[in-house]
C-alpha cells in the first residue's frame, strides 16, 4: 500500500534499493527538497511515523543519510535522503508527524544535522554542557576520549501568571526508579504543564554498538532496558539475521518466544502491583511481587538467568527445555493463573482502587494516533498495534494455530493500560501452554554468518511495552557502521506528558507507572 | 474486603517456605545482618538507592530484595526517599556524563559517616559501556567506594550478602 502510494506520486523519482533486507520492508531514497512532501503523501495514506534516524555514510564517500520509517498495519517503508557531507540539513518533519519533534532534536544534537523548520531545536540528550560541536555518531567523533564541560543553560518552557508555581523533581527519584528530570507547573492541584527532561543515563550505546562485533552487539542490545533484555536481543539478532540470510532452526524460534512471553508476564505483573500500590494499595503490590518472584526464579532454574539475559544470540538461543522444564513451566502457569485471576477480581471490586485509576491520565485515541504511540499505551488508546500480529517471526506468522487475541481498550486512561496488561498475561499463559504443547524438536543455534558490505537489516519485535526497532547498517569491510535502537520509549514518553495536563499532581505517580516507559531505552 | 483477607490468609507468610538451599543462604546472611545492623545501626540501616545511568536491570533485582520473598526489612534494613536521612548509597552504574554532577550532590548531602556500595557489573568496572564520552565508567571514578557486589545483574542474595559484607 505506502509502496504503491510514493510509486504514484513519486514515479521514477523515488529510486528503491536492493540493500535493505528484509525485502519485505522496502526502502528508497528520494531528493532533499521532496523528503518532507514524502512525509505528507505517508500521512495521507494514513501511515504513522514508526522511526527517523540519521546515518554517517562518509566511509562509502557518500555523504550522510536521513532515514524516515513509516508503518501502515503491517507494512513498513523507509524513505531515505542523502546530503552532501558539507551541507547538512533537511526539512524537518515535525509539523506532518509529532514523534519527528524528538527524533530531529537527537538527530541535530547527536549528529549534527540541521531540521529546517523544527519549531523547537533545543538539544535532545545532549546537555548544554557539552561542548556545541560534539556530534558523537560522526565517524570523526573521538567516543574514547570523556567530554570537556561548558557552561550552558537549558531553557525550560514557562507557564507564568498569578498563582502558578513550578515543582522540579528529579534526576535522582524518591524510589527505586530510573533518573530523568520533570517540571511541573501547576495552578492549585491541577498540572498545567509538563515538561520531560531525559538524557541522564544516556550511555553512548549507539555509539558503542560501532565499536563492537555483530557477535558482541547482541550483549548490548540485552543492556538496552534490562527490562526487556530479550525483545531488544532478540530484534537485534533478528535485524543481523535478515543481512546475513541466516535461517534459524524453527526450534530457535519457538525457544525466542518462549523467552518473550515470559518477560512480558514478569513485567506486567510487577507493573500492575506498581500501579496499585501508587494508589496506597499495597497489597497487591506485594501480591503481584511474589508472583513476579516465581517466574524470574523459574527462569533461572531453566534458562540460568533471572531476566534470560544473553540467551539470545544471533543465529539462535544458547538454552534449550527439556522435557522435565516443560512439566515445571506448565505447573507454574497453573499456579500463576489461578492466583492470578483472584489478584483480578480484587483489583475489579476495589471501588476505592477504581476511584483513582478509572478517567485519570487520559490519552484520547486522536492524540494517541497524532503522537503516533506503540505497545500497551497504544492500545489502551484504542490503536490496534502489535508486531506478534502484523509483523509477527515464527510461532506468531501462524496465526490460525496462535489465535493470538490482542486486547484493545478506547478509554485511555490508568485502569486501560491496567487492564491491557491483565488481559496479555491470561494471553500469555495461554500460548506459553501451547508453545510447550507443540515445540518442534531440531537444534537450537545455527553459526552465524557476517553480512555483505553496506547492506541494512531492519526489525520489530513485540516487546512487553510495544514494538522496538533496530536498524543495522554495515559498513564498507562489514563492519557495523550504524545501529539505531527505537525503543517504545522513544515515542511513548511524549504522550505520558500530555496525558497528565489537567490532572491533579498527586496523580502523576499513578500516571507515570501506567506508562512505565524506560529511561534508559529512550536515552540510549 | 472479605476476598482481601481470603487471599492474605491463604497466602499466609511467604518469607519463610523457600528452596532448602536459598532458605539458608538467606537465613545465614540475615541473621549475621541483623546483628551488625544492631550493633552498629542502632537497629535501622537506611539505604538509598541512586541510578547513576544504570539499564534498569540492577533496579529491578533492588526491588526484588523488597518483595515479601526476601522482605529485606525484616533484618532492619530500609529505603529512604533522601539521601538526607541515608547511612547508606547503593550505587548503579556506569556513571554518565549527565548524572556526574547528580550522583556528587547526592553524595555530597548524605550525612557522615556514609558507606557507598557499587552494585552490578556496570557500577564496579562500567562493564560492557566502559569508559566513553558518555560515560565515565565505574562508580569508584566519581565518588569514593567502600564495597562493590558485582554480576549483571546481581541476584536480590547477592545484593544481601554484599550490604552484610559492606557494614560488617
Amino acid at each position: 500500500m505506502l509502496k504503491e502510494t510514493i510509486i504514484s506520486v513519486f514515479g521514477e523519482e523515488a529510486r528503491f534499493e536492493s540493500s535493505q533486507q528484509p525485502l519485505s520492508v522496502a526502502s528508497c531514497v528520494v531528493s532533499r527538497d521532496r523528503f518532507a512532501e514524502a512525509a505528507k503523501v505517508m500521512k495521507k495514506a494514513y501511515a504513522l511515523l514508526a522511526a527517523e534516524w540519521a546515518a554517517d555514510e562518509t566511509a562509502f564517500g557518500r555523504g550522510f543519510g536521513v532515514y524516515a520509517c513509516y508503518r501502515w498495519g503491517a507494512e513498513y517503508l523507509i524513505v531515505k535522503t542523502e546530503l552532501p557531507a558539507d551541507d547538512l540539513w533537511f526539512p524537518s518533519l515535525t509539523k506532518k508527524f509529532v514523534p519527528a519533534f524528538r527524533f530531529e532534536r537527537q538527530i541535530q544534537s547527536l549528529m549534527g544535522i540541521t531540521p529546517t523548520g523544527h519549531p523547537d531545536i533545543r538539544p535532545w540528550i545532549k546537555f548544554e554542557d557539552w561542548p556545541a560541536d560534539a556530534w558523537p555518531l560522526r565517524k570523526t567523533f573521538d567516543a574514547s576520549k570523556p567530554l570537556p564541560r561548558v557552561a550552558g543553560e537549558y531553557a525550560w518552557v514557562r507557564a507564568e501568571g498569578e498563582g502558578v508555581y513550578e515543582i522540579p523533581v528529579g534526576p535522582v527519584h524518591a524510589g527505586i526508579i530510573e533518573p530523568g528530570h520533570f517540571r511541573f507547573q501547576a495552578l492549585g492541584e491541577d498540572v498545567i504543564n509538563l515538561e520531560a527532561r531525559l538524557g541522564y543515563v544516556h550511555k553512548g550505546i549507539e555509539k558503542k554498538f560501532e565499536s563492537l562485533s555483530w557477535k558482541d552487539g547482541a550483549q548490548l542490545a540485552g543492556r538496552v532496558s534490562g527490562d526487556t533484555t530479550v525483545a531488544h536481543s532478540i530484534a537485534y539478532c533478528m535485524a543481523l539475521e535478515t543481512m546475513t540470510g541466516c535461517n534459524l532452526p524453527e526450534r530457535a524460534y519457538w525457544l525466542r518466544a518462549l523467552f518473550l512471553e515470559r518477560e512480558r508476564i514478569a513485567n506486567h505483573l510487577g507493573d500492575i502491583g506498581a500501579i496499585c500500590n501508587d494508589a496506597a494499595f499495597a497489597f497487591m503490590l506485594y501480591q503481584f511481587a511474589r508472583l513476579r518472584e516465581m517466574i524470574v526464579r523459574m527462569n533461572n532454574k531453566l534458562f540460568g538467568h533471572r531476566f534470560i539475559m544473553d540467551r539470545v544470540i544471533p543465529g539462535g538461543v544458547t538454552v534449550d527445555i527439556d522435557a522435565a522444564g516443560k512439566k515445571e513451566i506448565l505447573t507454574e502457569m497453573d499456579i500463576l493463573s489461578k492466583d492470578f485471576e483472584k489478584l483480578v477480581v480484587i483489583y475489579d471490586e476495589h471501588s476505592s482502587l477504581e476511584d483513582r485509576v478509572r478517567d485519570t491520565g487520559i490519552l484520547t485515541p486522536e492524540r494517541a494516533r497524532e503522537l503516533c504511540v506503540v505497545g500497551i499505551v497504544a492500545r489502551a488508546s484504542g490503536m490496534n498495534l502489535d508486531c506478534r500480529i502484523f509483523n509477527p517471526f515464527p510461532p506468531f506468522d501462524r496465526h490460525d494455530y496462535i489465535e493470538l487475541d490482542v486486547p484493545v481498550l478506547i478509554s485511555g486512561d490508568v485502569h486501560a493500560r491496567s487492564w491491557i496488561r491483565i488481559q496479555e498475561i491470561r494471553e500469555s499463559i495461554r500460548i506459553i501452554r501451547k508453545f510447550l504443547e507443540d515445540m518442534p524438536e531440531g537444534e537450537i543455534a545455527v553459526p552465524p554468518a557476517l553480512p555483505r558490505p553496506d547492506v541494512s537489516g531492519f526489525a520489530a519485535v513485540e516487546g512487553w511495552r510495544g514494538e522496538i526497532i533496530y536498524w543495522l547498517q554495515s559498513g564498507p569491510h562489514s563492519e557495523l557502521n550504524r545501529c539505531m535502537v527505537r525503543d517504545p520509549s522513544s515515542v511513548n514518553w511524549l504522550a505520558l506528558e500530555l496525558a497528565v495536563l489537567g490532572n491533579i499532581v498527586p496523580d502523576f505517580p499513578l500516571c507515570n507507572k501506567s506508562f512505565n516507559q524506560s529511561y534508559s531505552g529512550h536515552d540510549l | 474486603m472479605i476476598r482481601i483477607l481470603r487471599q492474605i490468609f491463604r497466602t499466609g507468610i511467604v518469607t519463610e517456605p523457600l528452596q532448602p538451599d536459598l532458605e539458608a543462604d538467606i537465613r545465614e546472611v540475615g541473621t549475621r545482618l541483623e546483628e551488625a545492623i544492631r550493633k552498629k545501626f542502632r537497629r535501622s540501616l537506611t539505604i538509598r538507592q541512586v541510578d547513576a545511568g544504570s539499564c534498569n536491570g540492577c533496579e529491578l533485582e533492588i526491588h526484588a530484595m523488597n518483595n515479601p520473598i526476601y522482605n529485606c526489612e525484616r533484618f532492619g534494613m530500609h529505603f529512604t526517599a533522601s539521601p538526607r536521612f541515608a547511612d547508606l548509597l547503593l550505587v548503579t552504574g556506569p556513571v554518565t556524563q549527565n548524572m556526574e554532577i547528580a550522583l556528587r550532590r547526592t553524595y555530597d548531602a548524605t550525612p557522615s559517616p556514609k558507606l557507598v556500595i557499587a552494585v552490578g557489573d556496570c557500577g564496579c568496572s562500567g562493564g560492557i559501556f566502559g569508559q566513553s564520552y558518555a560515560s565515565l565508567g565505574g562508580i569508584n571514578k566519581v565518588i569514593p567506594v567502600d564495597a562493590y557486589i558485582p554480576g549483571c545483574p546481581p541476584t536480590p542474595t547477592a545484593l544481601l550478602n554484599g550490604i552484610f559484607k559492606a557494614i560488617s
